[in-house]
């Protein structure tokens, strides 16, 4: 039984086929599964691990390591408040503190409706838009109480269009047409210098050429 | 001429005057486009480059003196030259893992004029002979991500990338990958770790380095976006009219993000080494100062990592030089400005906290020590703190930095400076960094630790007297 639909299997081939080393894909293999899952169960681990030559153990090793990573069902909206310094000068915990009472759940809980799950994270690139949070990684930025509401009631409402399900990141995948690809080989099959290197040995030449000349 | 305006399709950047090298293009909603991108001299310098010889590609880079964005601010010519000869294949790793607190410049970078990234990545790639190039992107940053694509995509078929770029002899594929969330994903080596499907813990270096011994066990270079994104515009200007701006050491402009406490708060590109920390938070033209009319009290120069600065260092250059004799560091270009509201000890307890829950655990000092400051931290702001607990915070972050840490002047105490950087008894430099805020504010504001410490330690109770 395959984990991946077809389609995913077929884009998680292709995802491998981009590198070198086929274990180079596992990250973006895991995000593929929590794309069509919503996280990354024991079944898609196994997939990856034989999709890239790896044991299951290993996947986990890997996949426990990053924190985007669900092993268990969240909400289909997960909720990122950023508490970290720039925005805790500009009310980043008191926002994260609001969005715990108006979701009646703690930081790292998920609503009874499996609506939402709210987690506090680490600064998002985001410093001068403080406070700001994502949804399912979608930014959100100076945030107020006011607009986290809004947000809340926006989304149950079905009036959020720009937020895909939780998992999904870029909405555009990268495609290399068969012909357009350069080389794509294991590091031991490509020990050759490249062919444009030449130039510097042949410009060389001919300036010396000409010196002679 | 800048509008000195936000750029409302561009949240954060403001169009500040003054020269553009790196966003140049932001002022364009469709600047991430390849249409936008090609109608603005998008490619040329990628066409400037085919049109030389590789060895002279580097020497443009190499004479500009572009110093690295990331943070550590070396001299990209210079480590483009640590290549060993010979040792093919060589990669291209583009570091775009952006998380340093307070810092987004980056993300920005990617957004917004994604096929500028992308020119960079190619004029390196036929500069050095790299086989291949590999984007990693923060597993947060979604249409960072969506972006890169759409632009590799237009970009491989318009034949800028791929097999015969241009039609000439080069041919380099890039391929985006991204990360999934770990600070410390950042570091050079664990980024390579990640890259290869690992935990992204760091390599000891030496023998670790990327260029020595890199991805796949092949030497890499390993470029941040904001130094990759001054590549294409080095190519049709040369380093001669680079050099025109920013100062002698530091040349060109570079990006700061300004936040906290300031009237308004922005990403700015400005003229490196010669742009002072006054200018930027007070000027009109980038900050125009601190909020609600209230005063400054610190300063973080750097991002999460740097040690702290005070009014007294206001009218240091943006220039590593400098900054690092004082005490700190430019690192990846994010200022945090705090004002006299603001709590040292509960400010301190936040960068530490982020330290701790971010050290990835390969090194003891690190995982163990980042742990500790954070409770001890915490109970001091509880009100549960001992009196011992300073020397205790400072007696761990000397087990995490031994000797004197890089910490700014105290004349008043007739203390000096001590220069950056610090030592280290971890693998790579996040633990050490967890004790700049400690050490900064331990120094300047230990009355603020002391009158939350109101516990008086228990007396030793010797056995005899229990019989």
């Amino acid at each position: 039984m395959s984990f991946f639909t077809s389609a995913n299997l077929e884009a998680a081939r292709e995802i491998i086929s981009r590198y070198p080393v086929p274990r180079s894909a596992l990250i973006p293999l895991l995000h593929l599964a929590q794309e069509q899952h919503g996280f990354v169960t024991d079944e898609a681990m196994r997939q990856a691990a034989e999709l890239c030559g790896v044991t299951p153990a290993e996947v986990r090793g890997t996949a426990s390591f990053y924190e985007m990573f669900k092993f268990g069902p969240v909400g289909s909206y997960l909720i990122n408040v950023c508490t970290n310094i720039s925005c805790m000068l500009l009310g980043g915990e008191e926002l994260l503190e609001h969005a715990q009472q108006r979701l009646g759940v703690k930081t790292g809980g998920t609503t009874e409706d499996g609506m939402f799950t709210l987690e506090d994270v680490e600064c998002i690139a985001a410093c001068t838009e403080a406070p700001c949070l994502q949804v399912n990684y979608r930014y959100r930025l100076r945030v107020s109480n006011d607009d986290f509401d809004q947000l809340i009631e926006d989304v149950r409402a079905g009036r959020a269009d720009d937020l895909p399900q939780h998992g999904t990141l870029a909405t555009v995948r990268q495609h290399i047409a068969f012909d357009r690809v350069a080389q794509i080989v294991p590091p031991e099959s490509a020990r050759e210098a490249p062919v444009w290197l030449k130039r510097n040995d042949a410009a060389t030449d001919a300036a010396e050429e000409q010196v002679v000349g | 001429m800048g509008t000195n305006q936000y750029v409302a399709h561009a949240p954060g950047y403001v169009d500040n005057e003054g020269p553009k090298i790196v966003t140049g293009r932001f002022g364009h909603a469709d600047s991430f486009t390849l249409a936008r991108f090609e109608a603005t001299g998008g490619y040329e310098g990628l066409r400037a480059a085919l049109a030389r010889r590789p060895a002279d590609v580097h020497d443009v880079v190499r004479s500009a003196t572009l110093l690295g964005r990331g943070g550590a601010g070396f001299p990209a010519g210079v480590k483009w030259g640590f290549l060993p000869p010979g040792k093919f294949p060589y990669y291209l790793v583009v570091n775009g893992d952006e998380s340093e607190p307070g810092t987004y410049k980056d993300r920005l970078l990617m957004e917004r004029d994604p096929h500028q990234l992308i020119e960079g990545c190619l004029i390196t790639c036929y500069a050095l002979g790299l086989s291949q190039c590999f984007l990693y992107v923060r597993g947060e940053m979604a249409l960072a991500q969506e972006r890169i694509a759409a632009a590799l995509n237009e970009a491989y078929e318009a034949g800028y990338a791929g097999r015969n770029i241009c039609g000439s002899d080069f041919s380099v594929d890039i391929v985006l990958t991204w990360g999934a969330g770990a600070y410390i994903v950042g570091e050079e080596t664990a980024l390579i770790e990640s890259l290869e499907g690992n935990r992204g813990m760091p390599r000891l270096k030496p023998p670790y380095f990327p260029a020595a011994i890199g991805l796949y066990g092949q030497p890499t270079i390993v470029n941040n976006v904001e130094t990759l994104a001054n590549v294409g515009w080095l190519m049709v200007n040369g380093a001669e009219q680079y050099r025109n701006y920013g100062s002698e050491a530091s040349p060109g402009t570079r990006m700061f993000a300004v936040s906290g406490h300031v009237r308004r708060p922005g990403v700015f590109e400005v003229e490196h080494g010669v742009t002072t920390f006054r200018e930027l938070i007070y000027g009109d033209n980038f900050c125009q100062g601190i909020r609600d009319g209230r005063e400054l009290k610190m300063f973080i120069p750097g991002g999460g990592s740097a040690p702290w600065f005070f009014t007294e260092h206001l009218d240091l250059p943006l220039e590593a030089g400098p900054v690092g004799a004082a005490g700190s560091m430019l690192g990846s270009g994010a200022v945090v400005v705090m004002d006299d509201t603001t709590d040292a000890v509960k400010a301190t307890l936040r960068v530490v906290k982020f330290f701790a829950r971010e050290s990835c655990g390969k090194c003891t000092p690190c995982r163990e020590g980042t742990t500790w400051e954070e409770r001890i931290l915490e109970r001091i702001l509880n009100g549960a703190g001992r009196p011992s607990d300073i020397d205790l915070l400072l007696d761990i972050a000397d087990n995490i930095s031994p000797g004197p840490y890089p910490v700014a002047a105290l004349p008043s105490e007739g203390l000096e400076a001590v220069p950056f950087p610090p030592s280290q008894t971890t693998i790579c430099p996040l633990g050490p960094s967890s004790v700049a805020p400690i050490v900064s504010t331990v120094r300047r504001f230990r009355h603020e630790y002391e009158a939350k410490i109101t516990r008086r330690d228990p007396i030793p109770v010797r056995a005899e007297a229990l019989a």
